[in-house]
């Protein structure tokens, strides 16, 4: 299939098409309104639902409804959004539900700043909504690769009957960038969901729930969950390392997303003029994080580095892979700054002087 | 012999947890008398709410959700529109409906969602030990407004049925009670076309049920029934506000509904 020459939020709303997905509910929010916009006009003609529902919280307890009927569901938000749809998730995630939330992240606390940012990390990872559960967080940083994810996350979604969120930033979702699509899943040999709120006919009634009045009850749910997201933890994790061969590293950049493609860049640019050693690890799974594959990679590194675009999120999970083995440094901007490649060089360049 | 009373097929037998004299009991075999008569028991999907109907689901023999507080009408929304040919209806009460939910029933009412809402008003949260409702009468005591209501502080209870029948989208729109038989009938009526509309693909429907809450208005049953006669139906007009194939909504209607009744 030929590249096309497309915006992420419109690569995004094309990629769940073909993934299989004809039901969307959303509102529109700075930087991901490009989403709704475009499945608006391209539902229709294959036969794919739209609803601009009156806010996030009734976004996302519509993919609810949707989900329980056995549909592949999108909503699709930033930051301010996200924050609306944190107890519709715990109880998706609760009722092992299917779901695919997209969080385009722009700059926060509060309303914050419409560009791009990465300071959503700790939210979508550690605790978004109550209680025990979890997301599994998907970090493109590309274009291509939301359009992929995406693509995966509908799978992963049904196999694990649990909600996925696909993070990107400001950047992803407003770039252009040439793309080549997956081709169109068969409605018809999409995952059976037997358990799904279709009508008890000729059976018992199905039950979407997540009230558990009994203790027991309630903790064995949390037992269920857990077990998978220790399935999850075991299978899914998946990161990239980019000028990592080798035993030695002076440093070890650690980002993600359109950060860690800014950080390639900037270790292109120090290794062109000094004979230091610099490669970059990108995790790609934000959740399940891949602390071994990094903790491998960072056994190499005299020194690590963590960039975001935020004060200090990620860095926590650096912290944890590394365990207090090496030296880590950090160096974040927030409010829609971008760290430049220049800007990322020079600290480098400080840390390896 | 010939069997003259029974369950409906829609309804299971597990005994239920409302309180002695609460009128729940009586909207439930209401709700699944209609869909058992209109034959929809296999295509329908309720939706429970948070309050005391929370667990519905076990007393309904149909497929169910259980929705966060508020928001089941989105999830009705969201399933209907996955799955038009389900029957979808939600079971919500006046602290779910018109309090934290009133941005959902608002906008399902005015897309015009083709799913039937049964609107259990009892002016008083019950689930939570008998607080102030949005639909709580003036001068009423409840537990958060131990004086009495006072409209100049908590303002005057809301009239859902009314405020849905202003918007200009069609829409069946009725309120009834259940605290006679002669009530009982009518709302019977009510609730069986509010799902016939749904099954024709007609509109959206809500039937509000005027309901006693004997535990937590400090009443028996036979005096409750009598403070809703009194107090409620003069406040709260029983009748159809609002039908599809018409463009008289608001007050008009309103207006008519109370010189009919």
């Amino acid at each position: 299939m030929p590249k096309v020459l497309m915006k992420g939020c419109e690569a995004i709303g094309e990629a769940a098409i073909r993934a299989g997905c004809r039901n969307f509910f959303g509102y529109p929010i700075t930087p991901q309104t490009e989403v709704p916009e475009y499945l608006a006009k391209r539902f229709p003609e294959v036969g794919g639902e739209f609803v601009q529902a009156e806010s996030e919280v009734a976004a996302i307890n519509m993919l609810y409804g949707g989900a329980g009927v056995g549909k592949r569901v999108l909503t699709t938000s930033s930051s301010p959004g996200i924050s609306l749809m944190a107890e519709g998730l715990s109880y998706i995630a609760a009722c092992h539900l299917p779901v695919v939330v997209v969080n385009i992240v722009r700059a926060g606390p509060g309303l914050g700043g419409i560009l791009p940012a990465q300071s959503d990390y700790l939210q979508a990872t550690k605790g978004h909504g109550h209680g025990d559960y979890k997301l599994v967080v998907l970090a493109p940083s590309s274009v291509q690769e939301a359009v992929d994810l995406i693509y995966r996350a509908f799978d992963l979604a049904d196999h694990y009957l649990t909600p996925v969120m696909v993070m990107g930033d400001g950047m992803i979702g407003q770039m252009m960038e040439p793309v080549e699509f997956p081709p169109m899943r068969d409605l018809a040999d999409l995952p059976a969901k037997p358990w799904a709120a279709t009508g008890a006919k000729g059976r018992k009634p199905n039950i979407v729930n997540s009230l558990y009045l009994k203790e027991e009850e309630c903790h064995a749910n949390n037992v269920k969950l857990k077990a998978k997201y220790d399935r999850i933890e075991k299978r899914e994790k998946r990161s990239e390392t980019y000028a990592c061969r080798g035993d030695k590293l002076d440093v070890l950049v650690v980002a993600y997303g359109t950060m860690a493609r800014i950080c390639k860049t900037a270790v292109d640019e120090v290794k062109k003029r000094t004979k230091k050693k610099v490669g970059v690890f990108r995790p790609v799974t934000l959740w399940p994080y891949p602390y071994e594959a990094l903790a491998k990679e960072a056994r190499k590194a005299k020194r690590i580095l963590v960039v975001e675009m935020s004060m200090g999120q990620m860095l926590e999970d650096v912290k944890l892979a590394v365990l207090g083995t090496r030296p880590i440094e950090f160096y974040g901007l927030t409010g829609g700054l971008v760290p430049s490649p220049d800007d990322v060089a020079d600290r480098l360049r400080g840390i390896l002087a | 012999m010939k069997k003259v009373f029974g369950y409906p097929e829609s309804l299971t037998p597990n005994p239920t947890h409302y309180c002695p004299g609460c009128t729940h009991g009586t909207i439930h075999r209401l709700v699944a008398e209609s869909l058992d008569e209109l034959g929809l028991r296999e295509r329908a999907v309720g939706i429970a709410p948070v309050g005391c109907s929370v667990l519905a689901y076990n007393y309904f023999r149909c497929d169910m959700f259980e929705a966060s507080h508020g928001r089941a009408p989105a999830v009705a929304t969201g399933a209907k529109r996955c799955r038009p040919d389900l029957i979808l209806f939600t079971y919500q009460g006046d602290g779910d409906l018109a309090s934290i939910g009133t941005a959902e029933i608002i906008h399902a009412a005015n897309r015009g969602e083709k799913v039937t809402v049964i609107f259990v008003n009892n002016a008083i949260y019950g689930m939570t030990g008998g607080q102030m409702a949005p639909t709580t009468m003036p001068g009423q005591v409840t537990t958060t407004c131990p004086f009495g209501r006072n409209p100049e502080h908590e303002g005057h209870p809301i009239r859902m049925v009314e405020l849905l029948s202003s918007l200009a989208t069609p829409a069946y729109l009725a309120r009834v009670a259940v605290h006679t038989p002669l009530h009982v009938i009518e709302a019977k009526k009510a609730i069986r076309e509010a799902f016939r509309l749904q099954a024709e693909g007609v509109c959206f429907a809500m039937v509000e049920v005027l309901s006693i809450c004997p535990t937590n208005w400090g009443l028996t049953a036979p005096e409750a029934s009598k403070w809703l006669e009194e107090n409620m139906v003069p406040y709260y007009p029983l009748g159809v506000l609002k039908r599809p194939g018409t463009d008289r909504g608001g007050a008009a209607a309103a207006a008519e509904a109370r010189e009919g009744a």
